[in-house]
């Protein structure tokens, strides 16, 4: 038989900073185990206070070194830091290759900093179903600041978004011209823009297109006006290293001006709609299944779209009113 | 609902042995077979290993050796998942060293042991039916 889980008690672990209880309790929602709901309602209160930082960009751009000296210099600050590094699930197998690891393994022994590699699991938008919560388990273990590493990302890759307080996105040389940085998506969400590898040829060039395709933009008043700022984030000598404590304060900056002008109210409640709209629709799906599970009717509905005799928006329309609107 | 739980393995590289090529190629196979690999890659001391298993929360940790510093570093990485208590983790180990250590391997406590030239099928289906019930 299998044995219930205390929920009370491993999130009173949690809440003491155990990490084995943390680890346990990612892998419960990662794989949405029945207690999650439990659990998640447990943490909630407990939530709320860390500073979120999202980093997104192309496969390669540097998001997983920059994040190795974002650590550090977190770190140095006296601050813990959680870290929730996502990368693809294969379409195929549903398996994942799991490496931003590789380029942490500086702060493997620190207690400090608690890291987990997650899989997005078939979920688009950069991120992984789970990262919603397990932001909240990081939070509620303790970790004064939660970085989180998208996959790497194209142009419409912006889950992020709705999840950090500050938003920055990797770009290296070469990525395209102005026009590329003029659109919209992935270059919109940027409150720091960074351009990493700005020791390759070409990196002028490119830091003109951004600052160019920035110029046209005009913020009202009062606004943040995305910066950009030039890194190296890997050199054979630390003295070759550029740009880590520039864009250290231009995080400090953004997260100043989040609390000053009281942005952060929005951005708060944009994150929460968000969720909330996740949830809904999750477990919607689930209840209308669990509905059909055993009728015979979800094969019937598939199969009559198939044959032409249906549309999914009218098989839809029909189960929401039969069990849901009537109800 | 529960979902069918994913299965996660972390692969790693032990000590001074700059020869990833089979455990690229093992984590790739692993991939491929369903599972979530983190790849933890080289120069790692059985305290990274076994700290970044415990974090990650993994079911398996896989060992590639090739330099002969097996025999020396796992007693060590078996040590450190006691003191961890991470018992419920499976420990496999591969590579190219002496058959004749794969006894000595399994007694110092490797659950099974897989050496250069084994068939992916063999160790998938291992992984796959020992992973330990939690």
């Amino acid at each position: 038989m299998k044995k219930k889980r205390n929920v009370k008690e491993m999130v009173e672990k949690l809440l003491a900073g155990d990490r084995r209880t943390a680890a346990r309790l990612i892998t419960l929602v990662e794989n949405e185990m029945e207690e999650q709901h439990e659990v998640m309602k447990e943490i909630y209160p407990h939530t709320g206070q860390a500073m979120i930082l999202g980093i997104t960009g192309a496969g390669g751009a540097g998001k997983s070194t920059l994040t190795d000296h974002l650590i550090k210099n977190f770190r140095e600050q006296g601050k813990t830091v959680g870290v929730a590094v996502v990368d693809p699930s294969s379409p195929f197998s549903g398996g994942a290759f799991l490496g931003d690891r590789i380029r942490l393994q500086k702060h493997f022994l620190d207690d400090g900093v608690y890291i987990r590699s997650m899989a997005s699991r078939g979920h688009l938008g950069g991120l992984s179903r789970a990262t919603y919560d397990v932001i909240r388990i990081m939070e509620a273990m303790g970790m004064d600041v939660v970085i989180v590493e998208t996959l790497g990302a194209g142009q419409d890759e912006i889950d992020i978004i709705h999840i950090a307080n500050t938003c920055l996105l990797v770009a290296t040389p070469g990525m395209g011209d102005d026009i590329q940085a003029m659109k919209a998506g992935i270059m919109e969400i940027a409150d720091i823009i960074v351009l990493n590898k700005a020791d390759l040829d070409g990196a002028d060039k490119s830091l003109r297109h951004l600052q160019g395709a920035l110029s046209i933009v005009c913020p009202e008043e009062g606004k943040w006006m995305p910066k950009i700022v030039p890194t190296v984030s890997v050199a054979s000598k630390p003295v070759d290293l550029k740009g880590i404590d520039e864009l250290v304060a231009a995080i400090s900056e953004h997260q100043e001006y989040l609390q000053e002008s009281r942005a952060i109210d929005q951005v708060k409640f944009e994150r929460t709609e968000q969720e909330l709209g996740l949830i809904f629709k999750d477990e919607l799906q689930k209840l209308i299944f669990k509905g059909l599970r055993g009728t015979g009717k979800k094969r019937k509905y598939i199969n009559s779209i198939i044959e032409g005799r249906d549309d999914p928006y009218s098989v839809v329309e029909e189960v929401l009113e039969k069990y849901l609107v009537t109800k | 609902m529960a979902k069918k739980r994913n299965i996660k393995v972390l692969v790693s590289k032990v000590g001074l042995d700059g020869h990833a090529r089979g455990a690229k190629v093992v984590s790739s196979l692993l991939k491929e077979a369903g599972m979530e690999v983190i790849y933890l890659g080289m120069f790692h001391m059985p305290e990274n290993i076994v700290k970044a298993a415990m974090d990650e929360d993994v079911d398996v940790i896989g060992l590639s050796y090739l330099s002969g510093e097996h025999l020396i570093f796992t007693p060590k990485i078996v040590e450190e998942m006691r003191k961890h208590k991470l018992d419920d983790v499976l420990l496999i180990a591969g590579g190219t060293f002496p058959a004749e250590d794969i006894p000595t391997m399994e007694e110092m406590g490797i659950d099974k042991i897989f050496r250069a030239g084994s068939l992916t099928d063999d160790f998938v289906q291992y992984i796959k039916d020992n992973v330990k019930k939690r």
